[in-house]
């Protein structure tokens, strides 16, 4: 797995983290600027800042992240640490995203009761939720161009998303519900279309 | 006040276990993120062992989504609700475990076959069908204040704002956060 990847940065493609270590303080440090979601700015610091992933090598371990059950930044956190340095960096990573983000958390649990009914603390965490949304809206818009090269093609690949959309934005499925005739189908598509493009 | 300071740590062990091995039971069936089990951990947490009330319930994921970090650390918070710190460790591990351990199976079975087509397939065909998660996600966060007439326009401008900026800008994440709990400490929306 290691070799894969030294490969990849020998032949000046990314470089990812150096060690386990800078791992740790990267995933800290994403997980400290998160408010309301990781996502966003996992994506801004580990394909545009740090550059360790390509926006496509993002939306595949977040594609996988996605279908498997857990937490999909903690997966994506996982896959990305394993890859580079195996259990070491797989722990690494979990302990970054998690460490001081949990003591924050049992914290503000001890405090939020005495707090909750302010109004400008209520209305700070409204902003800060719409915020959220956008930023997750940003992120997709983002990645959007990842799926350049993809073999569905352009309509096949706005068809296929805009239906992910609407089954769980507006309709409110399951997402096992959507996954199983729209995932299997778009990666049979795929798999067709792999055959005829070799 | 009391209720969050002191939680009720008095938990017997078998009734820890047995929150744990739920909470790892939850975490094979946790797809899309554990949040789409607080369905059954209300249930088992509330309805069944009556452990804490609705509202701390409420409160748990309320308060893990307003701090940062990932959002799975809501679980840590009813834990923490149920039996202090010990209740935490069993949610947060419990939660983690099972759905770590097949994550780190699954990443390694596929490095191994990266080029095989079966593998090119499933990640190529996914990767659409991911990024309207992605915008269903943004959607379903953005709806509770797009729905109270009150808070729209104030909370479609921060949206907006914040995709324009991220999209046109090297902007860090934090700053636009701290722009909307200005905006929204102010009376914004």
């Amino acid at each position: 797995m290691g070799e894969d990847s030294v490969l990849e940065s020998r032949n000046g493609r990314l470089a990812g983290p150096a060690s386990a270590k800078q791992l740790f303080w990267a995933c800290n440090g994403l997980a400290l600027q998160g408010f309301g979601g990781v996502l966003a700015v996992a994506q801004s610091e580990l394909v545009e800042r740090r550059q360790w992933l390509t926006g496509e090598q993002f939306l595949e371990l977040l594609s996988l992240s996605q279908i498997l059950p857990g937490p999909n930044i903690v997966n994506l956190g996982l896959m990305l640490g394993d890859r580079y340095f195996g259990w070491r960096g797989a722990f690494a990573a979990l302990a970054g995203l998690l460490c001081l983000p949990l003591l924050i958390v049992l914290g503000l649990a001890a405090l939020y009761s005495q707090f909750a009914d302010v109004a400008a603390v209520a209305g700070a965490l409204r902003g800060m939720g719409a915020v959220a949304a956008g930023l997750v809206l940003a992120t997709a818009l983002k990645l959007s161009s990842a799926l350049k090269a993809n073999v569905l093609g352009l309509y096949g690949c706005i068809a296929t998303a805009a239906c992910s959309f609407i089954a769980i934005a507006i309709l409110r499925w399951p997402l096992i519900v959507l996954l199983a005739p729209l995932g299997v189908g778009a990666v049979a598509l795929a798999w067709f279309r792999i055959a005829r493009n070799d | 006040m009391i209720d969050f300071m002191m939680p009720a740590a008095t938990l017997s062990l078998p009734d820890l276990l047995g929150l744990m091995l739920h909470f790892m039971m939850l975490s094979l069936l946790a797809v899309g993120g554990a949040i789409t089990t607080a369905p059954d951990m209300q249930r088992y947490v509330v309805l069944q062992n009556h452990w804490i009330t609705d509202a701390q319930f409420s409160a748990s994921i309320a308060i893990a989504q307003a701090a940062p970090g990932p959002n799975v650390l809501f679980v840590a918070a009813i834990g923490w609700n149920v039996a202090g710190l010990w209740g935490a460790f069993a949610t947060l591990f419990g939660s983690l475990l099972p759905s770590t351990l097949l994550t780190l199976w699954v990443t390694r079975w596929r490095e191994q076959r990266r080029e095989t087509r079966a593998v090119r397939a499933f990640t190529q065909g996914l990767a659409p069908v991911t990024l309207g998660l992605l915008a269903a996600t943004g959607w379903v966060l953005a709806e509770p204040f797009v729905r109270q007439p009150a808070q729209r326009l104030g909370a479609l401008a921060l949206v907006a704002a914040t995709v324009v900026a991220m999209n046109t800008s090297k902007i860090s994440p934090m700053w636009l956060l701290a722009l909307g709990a200005l905006v929204g400490a102010l009376g914004g929306l």
